[in-house]
């Protein structure tokens, strides 16, 4: 019979508590996010926003997503993509703010 | 990836473990071309946003910001009952498991329906794609989202109907784990999009 589960090694399972818990993180996350868009931070306010949405998507992928739990061919599977998003999103930026002439 | 759980690990030339663990690194690498699919969309937001900065600020007043907390707190519900189901089904609860899993999909529809009300609240003040390019991007993006949303709906109904008729057990889930991924970047997705577009603008 234990040559028919997928995973010889005991497989780790996130408990109910655990992820009742991310939830609640997430959740109030969600909160302050709403309550802090009321408030006029100026430019700070994106600042805000984007890192509070980047700490709740680390949980989600983290927990959720059991990447915590994965090997590091899967973290670099997962990262990769962040990292050529990151160049896609500056070079468009670099290539349309600094060119002479715009139509 | 149906097809392969529908007859469990018998006469599969990959022993199970590396079939499960490939399974998984393919589902990762597909989720990356996800994430690409939506960053070009996101490297267009950033640009019309540093360019436009106010006509995007006054715009993004018009979006009911209430009904996107609502959606976000909805989605990030079933993200929770989602991967209750996977913890469930690994313990070999195959009854919770189906339940959590329905659970997740009322949720994907309540989203769905308040999306459908918003949209209609949005072309009876003639608001249209083609109204600004804030609007278009806005209804690309939510857009794009929404689709994916369906195409979860539609693996997890799937997973569903799977998971009642005894197919998963704490040995053998993968089908239900992947599609719980599937449904968690869903999830992260939507994460951006609601500060993006109802909250800073």
């Amino acid at each position: 019979m234990a040559s028919h589960s997928q995973s010889e090694k005991h497989e780790h399972i996130t408990s109910y508590k655990t992820y009742f818990i991310v939830w609640a993180v997430l959740m109030v996350l969600t909160v302050i996010t709403v309550y802090v868009s009321y408030v006029d931070f100026g430019a700070l306010n994106i600042v805000i926003a984007m890192g509070v949405a980047s700490i709740k998507a680390a949980a989600v992928a983290l927990f959720f997503m059991h990447l915590k739990f994965e090997d590091s061919i899967t973290w670099v599977f997962a990262l990769f993509p962040l990292g050529l998003l990151f160049l896609l999103i500056t070079m468009t930026f670099v290539d349309t703010f600094t060119r002479v002439v715009v139509p | 990836m149906a097809e392969a759980g529908a007859e469990q690990s018998h006469g599969h030339q990959l022993d199970p473990a590396t079939e499960y663990s490939s399974s998984k690194l393919g589902m990762w690498l597909f989720l990356g071309t996800e994430i690409l699919l939506f960053g070009g969309l996101f490297a267009a937001y950033a640009i019309f946003h540093a360019r436009y900065p106010e006509m995007f600020f006054e715009q993004h007043l018009e979006l009911y910001r209430t009904m996107g907390a609502i959606n976000t707190c909805v989605l990030i519900f079933s993200s929770l009952t989602m991967a209750m189901g996977v913890s469930a089904i690994k313990r070999g609860k195959q009854k919770t498991a189906a339940t959590l899993i329905l659970i997740t999909i009322v949720c994907g529809i309540i989203f769905g329906v308040v999306k459908y009300f918003e949209y209609s609240a949005k072309f009876e003040h003639h608001i249209y794609p083609d109204t600004s390019i804030f609007f278009s991007l806005y209804f690309l993006m939510t857009g794009l989202h929404m689709i994916h949303v369906f195409v979860g709906l539609g693996i997890l109904g799937v997973i569903y109907v799977l998971t009642l008729k005894g197919k998963f057990n704490a040995k053998y889930n993968t089908p239900i784990e992947l599609g719980g991924l599937y449904w968690h970047l869903v999830d992260l997705i939507w994460i951006y999009l609601f500060p993006l577009l109802y909250l800073v603008g």
